[in-house]
């Protein structure tokens, strides 16, 4: 499966992931292969359970793979240990999850710059970039807000500008409009197509055929492995508002 | 039948699947149970166990005494002549005074050198009836009472000589066999014993002290008892024995004022004692080891407290989503609070069992030999009010435990019970812009400490706790040191201070560093979340452990700086009661900086482990689980 470039920014091969033993051995992704160019965004789709979450973890490092290989811009990442992980995780990976997981103490501009600290940004640094990604997902006016005042449409943007903070190769997104409304997914739908726009790669897992439309790759999944792939020729592009209203 | 089965399932179950927090929760509550039994045995030893033999035997409210005397006007003892009798007529009135409803004696007492086949001491030997007194029969602790050639030693006496029961032994050279050893109410045990001897006696003198006394003074006299028959062939010279009689009064709280009415000055009138200045003089030696360990007691309890407040804290905010659950499969309010009691009551019953079995089985290591030298033969009962409060203590616990979650079951709805939202964490703006400064770690530690602002202050309290208690003990150690070479203390009392002073700071420290693991745990716990998160953000491992470790250790650090000016406080107080004298000082600066460092860097290792464990969680899985 080949991407839009010639160099494959993401690699899987024989990509295995299991739990349990014995008779209770579940194979959650099973023997994946898996080439995302740069640029490109690939929309993995699924039933609940086939997977699709695991593949995400594997690929971004935040789960290790019982067999196969996950390169990373050209580096194998499967091997290697969980201090060199962190750093992939922290330079060149960024997530969205479906339950946005903002730290519930911190302001909204204090949880986006949380991924530049991390990455010893200058405090001054992460406070400028953070409000600059603020002001790009329309929320500068809401910078000082704790998450539990935000509606989930606010908090799913503000965990998008945190995970663009430290400027990744590759985005990761779990079920990124699984826990909105429609209005709110309307604007996480705008925030990934700029995304797209400006040649973030991305791999979005998702139920929503919405998100899935605006990719240039569906992948559909069932039981740990792919079973169709299509192109969708650079993602639909356009009224976006009228495909929500059509979905609905 | 159906519910009690339900109930007594499902708290298993939870128990069960939590073991590890089941075990650290018994654990506090069993250190809690340890310390109040320590405490209440060592009070029923330096006072009850005189009151109990007082009544084993029918002790005396005044013991009068008669002995040989000199006619010459007082003067310096050591040249003076005994050329008198005792006076036996002055007992005799005594027995038939107002007030007096029994008495026993006169038994006649002599001096003599004991030897064992390694020691010699003086001692003082009653004559007695082989029939059993009305009044002061002493209580056989092994083997039977006098016979002719045998004799009965006294208990601490006995212990400090070693000697057992079928020992042979020598009385001015005339050989006896120990028959029995037993304990009296009508003397402090040795090495307090009153004196019956003319010449006078060194009692409770220290080795230096002994050497600068006059010669002829009995030296640290035991006492044994004989039959009367045995001691006057002790005596060739019937003139040389003193009398002693003990007196029973018709109101026992009037033996002072008794003994102040008949008491005389004057030459061989009768020597008056009463039971209260017996009972002072036998509880004396266990006074200052009484005082440390009523501090010590102090300290733990409040150690425990905070370790059971860290715990059941961290369990009722995991109870909470448990509530949810119950409630919405259509548990009451009722059925979740009795499940949570009985989860509860059988972690409290278990620790207070446990706590009563370490705690007796500690309680005879600590006393040693202060238990005999206060007139208790061996390790001490557990009597049923001390078992009965230390079982309401854990019950008490439990109690406690069980009402906050279940008022909040009740009062919580089942949505957010389920959601978990009680317990959001706390927010501090400052601390926050601060850690953005900081590296990594401190950045992560920072923020972890102010989510459960709470937390750090029971850390803060239980380390300061500690640390009070760790330099108290390092000045009293110094001060034992300097009493017992200046000789102000015996070997065998600043041994007996020792000994609490040791086992107190032994469950300090036990307590303090289980109080380290269990919030380094329940912060873990709680941060399992934002852990994951952070590494997810790209926060290492070893970051997210050094912070969590920090997380502790920071207020560790606070703790061990309070804990100075928290053993000042401890110190007034500790000198304000002690009325000996023996004013303890501050251990010298170098001693006080080794203890905060060393505090701070126990509380790093020992936090090390359970940061580690936490900070190698899988991230997949806990973001999974749908933390926050």
């Amino acid at each position: 499966m080949n991407g839009i470039g010639t160099t494959p920014l993401v690699q899987a091969r024989r990509l295995r992931k299991e739990y349990g033993t014995g008779e209770g051995l579940v194979r959650a992704v099973d023997e994946v292969d898996l080439d995302v160019a740069r640029g490109e965004t690939v929309a993995v789709m699924g039933p609940s359970g086939c997977g699709k979450s695991t593949l995400l973890h594997l690929l971004g490092g935040l789960d290790r793979p019982s067999g196969g290989e996950v390169s990373l811009n050209g580096r194998r990442i499967d091997g290697i240990g969980e201090k060199a992980l962190a750093r992939m995780r922290r330079t060149d990976v960024g997530f969205v999850f479906q339950a946005f997981h903002l730290m519930e103490e911190l302001t909204a501009i204090e949880n986006v710059e949380l991924s530049a600290l991390l990455a010893r940004r200058s405090p001054r640094a992460a406070r400028r970039r953070a409000a600059d990604l603020l002001e790009q997902v329309g929320l500068a006016d809401r910078a000082t807000f704790l998450p539990s005042a935000l509606s989930g449409g606010q908090r799913q943007r503000i965990a998008i500008a945190r995970a663009l903070s430290n400027e990744p190769l590759l985005v990761l997104a779990d079920e990124p409009t699984g826990n909105l409304d429609s209005a709110a997914t309307l604007d996480v739908l705008q925030l990934f197509e700029s995304l797209h726009e400006s040649g973030q790669t991305l791999v979005i897992v998702t139920h929503d055929s919405r998100i899935a439309a605006t990719a240039d790759r569906l992948i559909s999944m069932r039981d740990g492995a792919f079973v169709d792939e299509t192109r969708l020729t650079g993602g639909t592009r356009g009224d976006l508002s009228g495909l929500v209203r059509l979905e609905d | 039948m159906g519910r009690i089965l339900l109930v007594c399932r499902l708290a298993v179950r939870d128990l069960r699947r939590r073991r590890l927090e089941a075990a650290l929760l018994l654990l506090a509550i069993m250190a809690a149970t340890t310390t109040m039994t320590l405490g209440l045995v060592l009070h029923d030893v330096a006072s009850d166990p005189y009151q109990s033999i007082r009544e084993a035997t029918n002790g005396p409210d005044v013991v009068a005494s008669v002995m040989p005397y000199s006619s010459e006007p007082p003067g310096d003892p050591a040249e003076r002549v005994i050329d008198q009798p005792a006076e036996l007529a002055g007992l005799e009135e005594l027995a038939s005074a107002p007030g007096i409803i029994d008495h026993s004696g006169p038994y006649p007492v002599t001096t003599a050198a004991l030897q064992t086949s390694s020691r010699t001491s003086d001692v003082q030997a009653i004559g007695r009836d082989v029939s059993t007194a009305s009044v002061d029969q002493p209580e056989l602790i092994h083997g039977n009472w006098v016979r002719d050639g045998g004799v009965v030693v006294e208990a601490a006496f006995a212990n400090a000589l070693d000697v057992r029961v079928g020992d042979a032994i020598t009385l001015n050279g005339r050989w006896f066999e120990v028959v029995g050893v037993a304990v009296t109410a009508a003397m402090p045990p040795y090495p307090q014993s009153s004196c019956f001897s003319p010449r006078g006696c060194a009692s409770g003198a220290t080795s230096e002290e002994l050497s600068e006394l006059p010669p002829g003074l009995l030296q640290n006299p035991g006492l044994v008892w004989l039959t009367e028959t045995d001691v006057r062939i002790l005596t060739p010279d019937p003139g040389s024995l003193s009398y002693v009689m003990n007196l029973k009064l018709a109101e026992p709280d009037e033996a002072q004022a008794f003994v102040d009415a008949n008491l005389d000055e004057s030459s061989g009138t009768p020597g008056l004692q009463a039971w209260g200045e017996i009972l002072e003089e036998a509880t004396e030696r266990a006074r200052d080891g009484q005082l440390v360990l009523l501090f010590g007691a102090w300290l733990l309890g409040l150690l425990a407290v905070a370790s059971i407040s860290v715990l059941v804290g961290g369990r009722m905010a995991d109870q909470t989503r448990r509530v949810g659950l119950l409630k919405a499969v259509g548990g009451t309010p009722g059925l979740v609070a009795a499940v949570l009691l009985a989860e509860y009551v059988l972690v409290a019953i278990v620790a207070a069992a446990a706590g009563l079995a370490v705690g007796s089985q500690t309680a005879p290591l600590l006393l040693g030999s202060s238990a005999v030298l206060i007139g208790s033969a061996g390790p001490p009962p557990i009597t049923i009010s001390t078992a009965g409060l230390v079982t309401a203590l854990a019950i008490g616990v439990a109690g406690i435990a069980t009402l906050v979650p279940a008022v909040r079951a009740a009062r919580t709805s089942t949505v957010n019970a389920l959601a978990d939202s009680a317990r959001s964490p706390r927010r501090s703006g400052w601390l926050i812009a601060i850690s953005a400064r900081l590296p990594v770690p401190l950045l992560l530690a920072l923020r972890v400490a102010s989510r459960r602002p709470r937390r750090v202050v029971l850390g803060v309290v239980s380390v300061a706790i500690t640390v009070s208690g760790i330099v108290v003990a390092l000045a009293l150690s110094a001060e034992l040191t300097n009493l017992r070479i200046s000789g102000r203390f015996d070997d065998a009392q600043a041994e007996m201070i020792g000994q609490v002073l040791l086992v107190v700071m032994v469950i300090l420290f036990s307590l303090s560093a289980l109080n380290a693991v269990f919030i380094t745990w329940a912060t873990v716990l709680d941060n399992r979340h934002s852990s994951a998160l952070a590494r997810a953000l790209g926060a290492s491992p070893g970051e997210v452990s050094a912070a969590l470790s920090a997380a502790q250790v920071l207020p560790a650090l606070a703790g061990a700086l309070l804990g100075i000016p928290g053993s000042l406080a401890l110190f007034a107080v500790i000198n304000a009661i002690n009325d000996n004298d023996n004013n303890a000082t501050l251990p010298p600066p170098w001693q006080l900086l080794a203890v905060i460092l060393g505090t701070v860097l126990v509380i790093a290792a020992l936090t090390a482990i359970p940061a580690r464990i936490g900070a190698r969680h899988p991230v997949a899985e806990t973001l999974r689980n749908g933390f926050g």
